[in-house]
């Protein structure tokens, strides 16, 4: 048999994320199941264009060299992504919960954050669902070693691997790209308020860490989304 | 125990409540209706709750059956809204404040629908969606603020749904959104619109630009109920999407709906059904206290005052934009 019987990891945001043996190796199942809660139409094609994109975003990430679970099979039919199972990890949003900005790596890993993203955006890449649950730490071998140091995460031995592309696109323009930037900035400040430094570290990285390009034009974009949402009225 | 009376004024309802510790003793409003095809101006819309305000508030002394004397605390809408009416139901407070010897409290409209719906369902701890004709948000509560997790980032879902009734010459009584929902429940077709889901944070400008641009076209290929059905399929999914979303971050299993928008039972029926999914409650309230009112003022008044919260007299100023995460909850751990 291919695949053995699947165990119910975890109800993200959209998927049930199961986890199974698949061809030998341990394997995700992100299922987007029926939402009975809309329209069948609708629903359908929700669907079909998350689990495309999110399959497109993964292998594009694989060229650009950005660190995601390697894809595996995509079956449109069952509404199932297989992708490599990452059976060690923590997400950054239960990284800062735990360990706080007092952590000697924490800023070490939001710059990680920032240069990521810019990758992501020099690439075109946009991720559209950028919060602290969406960006898994794993260990990360370090030369010379045989294995896993179990201390990996005390020791800053870490790697960021961006998940949960399903709202991602290729060939983002700069609003997209700045709309990713607000996305982000937003999601901190609700969740990681006590850390109100962390996004200015990660979009300091994010322009100094591709000396090459420009960023300025995306910050620019990023800054009157955001002028946009302050002046909006809130009448009613 | 606190006996708190309210002034609400920020968009076309005139609000005036009175809660005795928890307890709702009168709930009077009066709604500034224009007619179809027409939204609601500022200078209109004030002199409106100037007209009424009178009797809305001896409607609201009789219901209770108190006296001035017995109140502890007089609240009116600080923000955010429409200017001009804010200022009357400002000035009516300040007036009463030193007429009636009262202390004065200015509240944040969204904090009151949060804390009204919290009132009424006995939600404890829930992801908040706030869902008005100025507003769209998902709130949590965490370390004494109610942050915002996501929003529109243009307009805002009722207001989306008004300008549509208008497009459609719809009656605005008793409101727009109402008659809406009526219309949409004998739709049968299903349009597909633009859906605009990024992150926690939705769009509307894309839906309502191509239903106001090409109306002409679709209304040779789909009914005015068809097309009101497709609308509230549409943007309520996405409201419904962004819930779920925010409550997978952070790990809730309660959802309160809010604001005027709330009281749309499709909306409810689906918020219901995705909960359900994941074993969580929705909850909701109907329209007598989804809708703006007074009581919502009072309450979230009276939670505040009792909570040591004083506001100096020389504070009593109204302003347009006071986003939700401003105010300092000090009633809450
Ligand atoms: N490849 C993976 N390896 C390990 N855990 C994963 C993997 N993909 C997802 N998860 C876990 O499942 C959760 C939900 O997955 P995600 O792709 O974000 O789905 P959703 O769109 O439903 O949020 C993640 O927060 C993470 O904890
Ligand atoms: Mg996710």
């Amino acid at each position: 048999m291919d695949e053995s019987e699947p165990q119910l990891l975890k109800q993200g945001a959209e998927a049930r994320v199961y986890i199974c043996k698949y061809l030998g190796r341990d394997t995700v199942i992100k299922e987007r199941f029926q939402k009975k809660y809309r329209h069948p139409d609708l629903d359908v094609e929700i669907v079909k264009e998350r689990i495309r994109n999110e399959a497109r975003s993964i292998l594009r990430c694989k060229f650009a060299n950005i660190r995601t679970p390697a894809l595996y099979l995509v079956d449109f039919e069952r509404r199932k992504i297989y992708m490599e199972y990452l059976a060690t990890n923590i997400t950054v949003k239960d990284f800062i919960a735990k360990h706080g900005t007092a952590n000697e790596h924490f800023e070490k890993i939001a710059k990680t954050i920032g240069e990521t993203l810019r990758k992501l955006h020099d690439n075109n890449i946009v991720h559209g669902d950028l919060t602290t649950s969406n960006m898994l730490l794993i260990p990360k071998l370090q030369a010379g070693a045989e294995q896993i140091d179990p201390a990996w995460l005390a020791k800053g031995h870490v790697e960021l691997v961006m998940i949960d592309f399903g709202l991602s696109y290729t060939d983002a323009s700069i609003e997209d790209k700045g709309v990713d930037l607000y996305v982000l900035e937003r999601a901190l400040l609700s969740t990681h308020s006590n850390y109100e430094d962390l996004f200015a570290i990660i979009l300091k990285a994010y322009v100094v860490s591709n000396p090459k390009g420009n960023a300025n034009e995306t910050i620019k974009r990023f800054e009157e989304v955001r002028a946009r949402g302050r002046k909006r009225t809130m009448v009613g | 125990m606190v006996l708190a009376i309210g002034f609400e004024g920020s968009a076309n309802k005139l609000g005036v409540g009175i809660v005795r510790d928890g307890q709702i003793i009168a709930n009077c409003r009066r709604t500034y209706i224009t007619p179809p095809g027409q939204g609601f101006l500022p200078r209109e819309t004030a002199e409106h709750h100037q007209q009424k305000v009178h009797e809305v508030l001896k409607e609201a002394l009789d219901q209770s059956g108190i006296t001035p004397d017995q109140i502890d605390v007089i609240c009116y809408t600080k923000g955010p809204g429409m200017g001009a009416p804010l200022m009357v139901c400002a000035i009516v407070a300040r007036t009463l404040s030193l007429m009636w010897k009262k202390p004065l409290l200015g509240i944040n409209h969204c904090i009151g629908h949060i804390e009204m719906g919290r009132l009424i369902t006995n939600a404890y701890n829930p992801t908040v969606l706030y869902v008005s004709g100025g507003n769209t948000q998902i709130i949590a509560y965490d370390r004494r603020r109610y942050r915002i997790f996501g929003e529109t980032i243009d307009i805002a879902v009722g207001n989306c749904l008004d300008r549509f009734a208008r497009v459609l010459k719809l009656s605005n009584e008793p409101s727009p959104g109402y008659n809406i929902e009526q219309a949409a429940k004998r739709g049968k077709k299903y349009l597909p619109l633009p859906y605009c889901v990024k992150g926690m944070d939705v769009s509307f400008s894309g839906i309502l630009s191509l239903m106001e641009t090409k109306i002409d076209e679709l209304l040779k290929t789909y009914t005015p109920d068809d097309l009101c059905y497709s609308l509230q399929e549409t943007v309520f999914a996405m409201l419904v999407e962004i819930t779920e979303r925010a409550m997978a971050h952070c790990g809730s299993d309660e959802v309160l709906i809010v604001g005027g928008v709330g009281c749309n039972v499709r909306l409810q029926e689906m918020m219901g059904v995705m909960c359900k999914e994941r074993d969580a409650r929705v909850f909701a309230t109907d329209e007598r206290f989804c809708i703006d009112n007074g009581v919502m003022i009072a309450w979230a008044g009276a939670l505040a005052y009792s909570s040591g919260t004083r506001m100096d007299f020389s504070e009593s100023y109204i302003t347009q934009r006071y986003r939700t995460d401003d105010v300092e909850v000090t009633w809450r751990d």
